[in-house]
């Protein structure tokens, strides 16, 4: 490949996810206007409930705050050269961790309680990693599979724990017992219901990129990443920094869940969330593995589907159709390497034609 | 105790419904298989099946003819399958995220269009679905007669598949240069064969027969739509294949232990047999895990989900 001429932008870097973006939402409006809807009153409403006023604003960074955070556990394993499928067994390995310190009275300060059940989440998580990125790393297994497969352990362990020994006393419902008030993350603005977890999410973001910018240790796992071999016959113990990246990777994702307990409902419910760990590797090819990106990409996320759920309830379309938008800008993304290739193709095609 | 789950877990019953559980497994799995073996990594079997299960449903729907369905469902996975085929060979994307989106597209597009066509709260709208046939004859041989040949039009489907899927890669040239196209695609172009034309079908079979999988979800018995309707099956016809060794027979082992714990779950559930039901639900999954570990890691195409160009050496 050619380097490119510095200074000039790519416009295509640019133009396709919005193509994709349109593509999405005029499929999107077609199927809207099957039910007899006016699309246009429908993306109002879409629009409206994602930005429109404080409140919505708010509810789509709620929603915003996992997606991202699984996000970036989904860049720390891809850099190295692991897919992470397992985002979602992770993230709910990480909730039960946080729920055990949590639901827990401890004569500690508040802040104390809060990082003691994130770094409960932390181990959680990052031990369930550490099957599927240890048989990756050292025994060459495909890390896909096993991370799936997991997944399904993970949410069935959890309802199993939340029907039996973690289950709220005297309920019916498959769910734990509240967390005690020190271990609750406070909200940003008194009587909101932003809590701090979008500030951590914000500050990893940022700690990833300056790992990866300005750190050995990120040169190394990009490197890993990019070029296994390479890597090795350089010297690098590739196989420990493959393994200690899923575990961050699993940790991160396990953090993710915490913060969703501890911010969110306060407790630990059954299947309280579905297809993070997917949404998780969406959000994290559509930022192009760029940490910072991923800040944006996630709020597109959480954004689409805070303002998909209003909209379903003032028209009556079905929220899931977000779901294509989010899918055609991700396919956009992604194919974008490979449209120069097609262009060769077609133009060597023209000139055989011409022949 | 266990006497009497036992006399549960081995009846005809219960072979019985354990493989009309395990054929949505087998059928996208046998498709499934083609492509892996080929050389492109399909996880996006999940989508193509639940949109299969739409389409099945809607073709049924309207034109009151499950059989229309099936081709309905056909045509619509592989629309996907092209998708997918397009990205990952032609443009040379990454396959697994490719899938991801496809799986993504497709659960927002069915649960919209169904949405859409039938309702926000649609739930007991059915369409005509296919009745079990019971084959003359061999349907008499005593307990296996009626759990094999009293079965729907898919199982018999998924029967025929197994064998011939075998047989396609063991015994034929096409089989041979699918194989070679997944393990030495470099070889194998040198060789003549067209390995993205074959990878490119490869995919687009693969998509088919997952959209019928799909359709026996939809249109053999509950022959209802419910959102989400695959709820992972594709994932577990995609972990049958590794399972297997990507060997269709291996492959339709794993299908059927699938099956039986699907069918044994429901079974200690109707017995009052007071076991947590996320236990026997857990089974399936670590027994697989398990077995990877067991059975090892070499046995995936050499190629499997690297992305291949053959003007590249021009």
């Amino acid at each position: 490949m050619k380097p490119k001429n510095k200074g000039s932008i790519d416009y295509k870097r640019i133009l396709l996810p919005f193509a994709g973006i349109s593509a999405g939402l005029i499929l999107g409006g077609i199927i809207i206007a099957m039910q007899g809807v006016n699309p246009f009153y429908a993306y109002y409403y879409l629009l409206y409930g994602a930005i429109g006023n404080k409140q919505s604003l708010i509810s789509s960074l709620l929603k915003t705050i996992p997606l991202g955070i699984v996000g970036l556990a989904v860049i720390f394993s891809y850099k190295a050269g692991i897919f992470n499928i397992g985002g979602e067994g992770q993230f709910y390995l990480g909730a039960v961790g946080a729920t055990l310190v949590g639901t827990m009275p401890l004569p500690i300060p508040a802040l104390m309680h809060v990082l003691l059940c994130i770094v409960a989440a932390i181990v959680f998580g990052g031990l369930f990693a550490l099957l599927p990125g240890y048989l990756k790393a050292y025994k060459g297994f495909n890390e896909i599979v096993i991370t799936m497969l997991l997944n399904y352990v993970a949410l069935l362990f959890t309802s199993l724990l939340l029907q039996g020994p973690m289950q709220e006393p005297g309920t019916f419902f498959n769910r734990s017992s509240l967390f005690v008030p020190t271990a609750l993350l406070p909200a940003v603005f008194p009587g909101q219901r932003l809590h701090w977890g979008i500030g951590i999410f914000l500050v990893l973001a940022l700690l990833l990129h300056v790992l990866y910018r300005y750190t050995t240790l990120g040169f190394r796992i990009e490197n890993v990443g990019l070029n296994r071999r390479a890597s090795r016959y350089s010297g690098e113990n590739t196989k420990h920094l493959m393994l200690f990246s899923m575990i961050i990777s699993g940790s991160i994702a396990g953090m993710a869940g915490a913060i969703e307990v501890m911010g969110v409902n306060g407790r630990l419910v059954e299947n309280f969330i579905s297809g993070v760990g997917y949404d998780g590797i969406a959000i994290a090819l559509l930022a192009n593995l760029n940490p910072l990106m991923s800040i944006l990409a996630a709020f597109f996320f959480g954004a689409l589907r805070n303002g998909a759920s209003s909209m379903q309830i003032a028209t009556g379309v079905s929220s899931s159709f977000v779901y294509i938008i989010q899918a055609m800008a991700v396919l956009s993304v992604i194919t974008m390497p490979g449209i120069p290739r097609i262009m060769k193709k077609m133009k060597a095609r023209r000139v055989k034609n011409h022949a | 105790m266990l006497n009497t789950f036992l006399g549960l877990v081995f009846s005809t019953a219960f072979l019985a419904s354990s493989i009309s559980y395990a054929t949505p497994f087998v059928l996208a799995a046998m498709g499934g298989i083609v492509s892996e073996r080929s050389g492109v990594l399909n996880l996006g079997l999940e989508g193509m099946m639940l949109t299969g299960a739409l389409f099945a449903f809607m073709g049924s729907y309207y034109t009151g003819n499950p059989a229309v369905g099936v081709l309905t469902a056909i045509v619509a996975s592989m629309l996907l399958g092209f998708i997918h085929a397009y990205s990952c060979i032609e443009l040379g994307s990454n396959q697994v995220v490719t899938a991801v989106a496809i799986n993504i597209f497709a659960l927002g597009i069915t649960s919209a269009l169904f949405n859409a066509l039938f309702g926000i709260s649609a739930g007991r709208v059915t369409a005509p679905g296919f009745a079990s046939i019971r084959i003359p004859l061999l349907e008499k041989i005593p307990v296996l007669g009626t759990a094999l040949f009293g079965q729907n039009v898919f199982v018999y489907l998924a029967y025929i598949l197994v064998p011939l899927t075998y047989v396609l890669f063991f015994k034929t040239k096409i089989g041979l240069n699918i194989r070679a196209s997944g393990e030495f695609p470099k070889a194998a172009n040198t060789m003549g064969v067209p390995v993205e034309k074959v990878r490119f079908y490869s995919v687009i079979y693969s998509s088919a027969i997952a959209g019928i999988a799909g359709a026996s979800l939809s249109i053999a018995g509950i022959n209802m739509f419910i959102e989400n309707i695959s709820a992972g099956r594709g994932f577990i016809a995609f972990a049958c294949i590794i399972l297997g060794k990507f060997n269709p027979i291996g492959a339709t082992m794993a299908a059927l232990l699938f099956g039986m714990t699907e069918g044994i779950q429901l079974r200690i559930q109707a017995a009052g047999i007071p076991v947590p039901y996320q236990l026997p639900l857990m089974f399936p999954y670590i027994l697989t895990i398990v077995m990877l570990l067991l059975v090892g890691s070499k046995f995936s195409p050499q190629s499997w989900g690297v992305p291949f160009f053959s003007d590249d050496d021009q």
